[in-house]
């Protein structure tokens, strides 16, 4: 995997380099989004809606034994918007768009789509990487700003319905407000946007290399899932003390 | 030139597009995955002519085809055109080549329209307009109307491979390369596709490179042929020298001998 960092790094240059035409290939940039919306947005609200409520479940009669049920809505509120929705809809996208990407493209470089592109003069990371790499990293952050608010409300819900917290939506929404400020949200969406780039250059890095027929797409598939999601939790604590220093 | 009378060329319209190009081979030499797939091949294609490259499978064709369109580079000798090398990037910004792969190679994502116009909408040649007609009249050179909606997945063999061609005559080509484009189509989609690549050379003089193991098909289109084993040339020469060789080798290695 880390043979690989630095054709992923120059892979994700050659995007850079190209975003100028990003606006030539915003038909496909939003598609692809459209596409990632539709698949994840719905299993994301859900998802994030049981986070929250198990966030709440499990410290919120800790919390309530030592009086303090009054801090819960803070305590699912940044957790949720600074680490839990970022990091759960990056393992989602990894697993639902980052896998398709790859499969996508892998597919394309094994029957020769890619070849009889680039006979054309077509260049494949213009045409194929650019539009998705938009894409995902515009998607995973208003992702993450719907699993914030999902989360939020699961575990409002939790806290008010379950007999062992019993606080009101008022007091849990007030403490919330009085703890988490835009910036905490503005962490979970920078961190959403950072692993969005992660998800597409990785998968899409894997697509482009995808050798060895049908069984080649299968592993680049694997390949993609899992190095995603390693990278992401490695630089996942990185960006952390990073935005912890900003703050 | 001889071209044998089954394949009378289509009559179409005329096109002003570039003249043929000119293609030198010298001692290429490729190794691929540890084995040395092209073993120093030459050879000359002239502007305009039909060249058909044949030999068994495994013999490193389509590698050839690769190396000719620029997909891969090769490890000694080298390719030109009309005289430039290919590998320089002038080159293949001045030359127009195409490549009909050999299954087509389509983009399974966009509809048979979108895969014909791809070349001059994402070099942004035409208005939509005008490549909605370009592309009906390139697919009604091929003999295909009413289908620009379908995707690839919903054609037959043969109209994929018609479609790639369509694709190819897009690009107005001075070269085009076929890798077998007769392969798994039944006899008369082959001849149909076989008038399609002598028309073109009458109608636009384009220069064509085309891989086959139809020895019948070779006849009945080729200026010139050359016969490749192991990634050598065991023979090159004009159709009718190659109707008179009586080399046992190459006989054994084109015909099957499969006799019921
Ligand atoms: N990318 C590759 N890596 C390793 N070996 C290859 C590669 N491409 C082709 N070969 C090998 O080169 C030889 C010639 O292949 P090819 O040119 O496809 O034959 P054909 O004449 O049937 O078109 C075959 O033995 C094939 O296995
Ligand atoms: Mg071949």
């Amino acid at each position: 995997m880390f043979r690989s960092l630095g054709e992923i790094l120059i892979l994700f240059q050659q995007v850079v380099r190209a975003l100028p035409l990003a606006v030539r290939h915003s038909g496909k940039i939003l598609t692809q989004f459209y596409e990632i919306g539709n698949a994840s947005l719905l299993m994301a609200c859900v998802l994030s809606m049981f986070i929250g409520g198990v966030l709440a479940l499990q410290t919120g009669p800790v919390l309530a034994n030592q009086g303090l049920s009054g801090s819960i809505g803070g305590l699912v509120g940044l957790s949720m918007c600074k680490e839990l929705a970022p990091v759960m809809m990056a393992m989602l996208t990894a697993g639902r768009i980052g896998s398709a990407m790859a499969a996508e493209i892998g597919s394309m470089k094994v029957y020769q789509e890619i070849d009889a592109l680039i006979t054309m003069n077509i260049n494949p990371v213009h045409y194929l990487v650019l539009p998705r790499m938009i894409a995902i990293t515009l998607a995973l952050p208003m992702l993450v700003v719907f699993a914030i608010l999902a989360g939020w409300f699961g575990g409002a819900l939790v806290s008010v319905g379950s007999s062992e917290i019993g606080i009101s939506f008022a007091v849990y929404f007030n403490n919330l407000r009085e703890l988490v400020d835009s910036g905490d949200v503005l962490n979970g969406i920078i961190k959403g946007a950072v692993f969005g780039i992660i998800i597409g250059t990785v998968s899409c890095h894997q697509g482009l290399k995808t050798t060895g027929g049908p069984r080649g797409i299968g592993h680049a598939v694997t390949r993609a899932v899992v190095n995603s999601l390693a990278l992401i939790l490695i630089l996942d604590y990185f960006l952390t003390r990073i935005l912890l220093f900003w703050d | 030139m001889n071209t044998a009378a089954q394949f009378t060329p289509l009559s179409g319209d005329t096109n002003t597009s570039l003249p043929g190009v000119r293609i030198q081979v010298e001692n290429l030499k490729k190794s691929l995955g540890g084995m040395e797939i092209l073993r120093g091949l030459s050879f000359e294609v002239e502007a305009g002519e039909i060249f058909v490259i044949m030999g068994p499978s495994g013999s490193g064709k389509s590698v050839l085809l690769r190396h000719l369109i620029g997909l891969e580079s090769p490890d000694h000798g080298r390719i030109l055109v009309n005289g430039h090398s290919i590998e320089s990037p002038e080159v293949r910004s001045q030359y127009r080549m195409a490549m009909v792969f050999q299954s087509g190679a389509l983009l399974n994502s966009l509809t048979v329209q979108e895969n014909v116009g791809i070349y001059l909408k994402e070099h942004r040649l035409q208005t939509p307009n005008e490549i909605q007609k370009t592309v009906d009249e390139k697919l009604k050179l091929v003999g295909l109307t009413d289908i620009g909606h379908r995707y690839p997945s919903e054609l037959s063999g043969g109209m994929r491979k018609r479609v790639a061609i369509a694709r190819s005559l897009v690009i107005e080509p001075q070269l085009i390369l076929y890798d077998e484009p007769t392969s798994e189509l039944d006899p008369q989609s082959s001849g149909t596709i076989g008038k399609e690549i002598l028309s073109l050379k009458h109608r636009i003089e384009v220069t064509s490179i085309v891989v086959s193991h139809d020895p019948e098909l070779a006849i009945g289109i080729a200026d010139r042929i050359a016969v490749i084993n192991e990634g050598q040339i065991i023979f090159i020469g004009t159709t009718s020298e190659f109707k008179q060789t009586k080399d046992p080798m190459i006989h054994r290695l084109l015909y099957s001998d499969f006799k019921p």
